[in-house]
């Protein structure tokens, strides 16, 4: 179990190497990525700034990972969160869980990414090739996203 | 743990109605509205919870009555932990105001 928060990329092939190294109790492996894409609203986007709450990131992030692990039963799990200018194209996170069977590797990854969406303090704002910038609005789906998981920690 | 951090800590125990200093962090569009990122502040003893907290720095200026000016859109945290504008801030030694997150 890991979280780490960083302005540099992340090489996702690399840290599940690491990741199941010398362990032969782990069967499945699943790995999400985030990336920039090149267009917000339908408008070409330049870059897209990622400001954080640097002491309550790792913090929160940590509480999230423990409770998708207890949960879930996960044999292991990464959380990589980039910050800082980003372009499109730009991998911006890594969720890798890790378990002896699927369903729990492939629902921890879901879990750690909608409560991830909701919870770790983070705060982006897309540059607009016209110019123009501005934060992006929280989706009201990533809190309905929340709720199907139930649970104490879905309280605001 | 300075000598200051004593004094105010145990000034604080005597009265129940003692205001406290607290380190104030705002984030993203919360942060360009209020216009800086932190302060510390005093405040009265009157302000019991995060909520009261809220209304007393909007009566301080436009800047804070921009920032809060839609109501229930500003989320808040305590000591690194999310809480809700009914949260009791004694004890605290940072509160942090922001936007619904964004990240992932």
């Amino acid at each position: 179990m890991a979280v780490r928060v960083q302005r540099e990329a992340f090489d996702a092939d690399a840290e599940v190497r690491a990741l199941v190294a010398g362990r032969t109790d782990i069967g499945s492996v699943v790995t999400f990525t985030g990336l920039v894409r090149g267009k917000a609203h339908g408008h070409a986007l330049t870059s897209l700034t990622l400001e954080h709450y640097p002491e309550m990131t790792e913090a929160e992030l940590a509480r999230i990972e423990a409770e998708a692990v207890g949960r879930f039963g996960l044999a292991g799990s990464l959380v990589v969160h980039r910050y800082g200018e980003l372009h499109p194209g730009d991998p911006i996170v890594l969720v890798v869980t890790l378990s002896a069977h699927r369903q729990a590797a492939f629902e921890g990854a879901e879990f750690l990414m909608d409560y991830l969406k909701s919870r770790a303090p983070f705060w982006k704002k897309e540059a607009l090739a016209d110019g123009t910038e501005a934060w992006v609005d929280a989706r009201e789906t990533d809190g309905e996203a929340l709720r199907r998981w139930g649970g104490p920690s879905t309280k605001k | 743990m300075s000598a200051v951090d004593s004094g105010t800590l145990s000034e604080s125990a005597a009265s129940g109605a003692a205001g406290q200093r607290i380190t104030v962090r705002y984030f993203a569009w919360v942060r360009e509205k209020v216009g800086r990122a932190e302060e510390t502040i005093e405040v009265p003893g009157t302000v019991a919870t995060v909520g009261d907290l809220v209304t007393w720095l909007v009566a301080r200026g436009s800047e804070y009555e921009s920032a809060f000016q839609r109501p229930g859109v500003v989320r808040a945290a305590l000591d690194h932990v999310h809480v809700k504008a009914t949260a009791p801030i004694r004890g605290a030694r940072e509160v942090a105001f922001f936007p619904p997150v964004t990240g992932g």
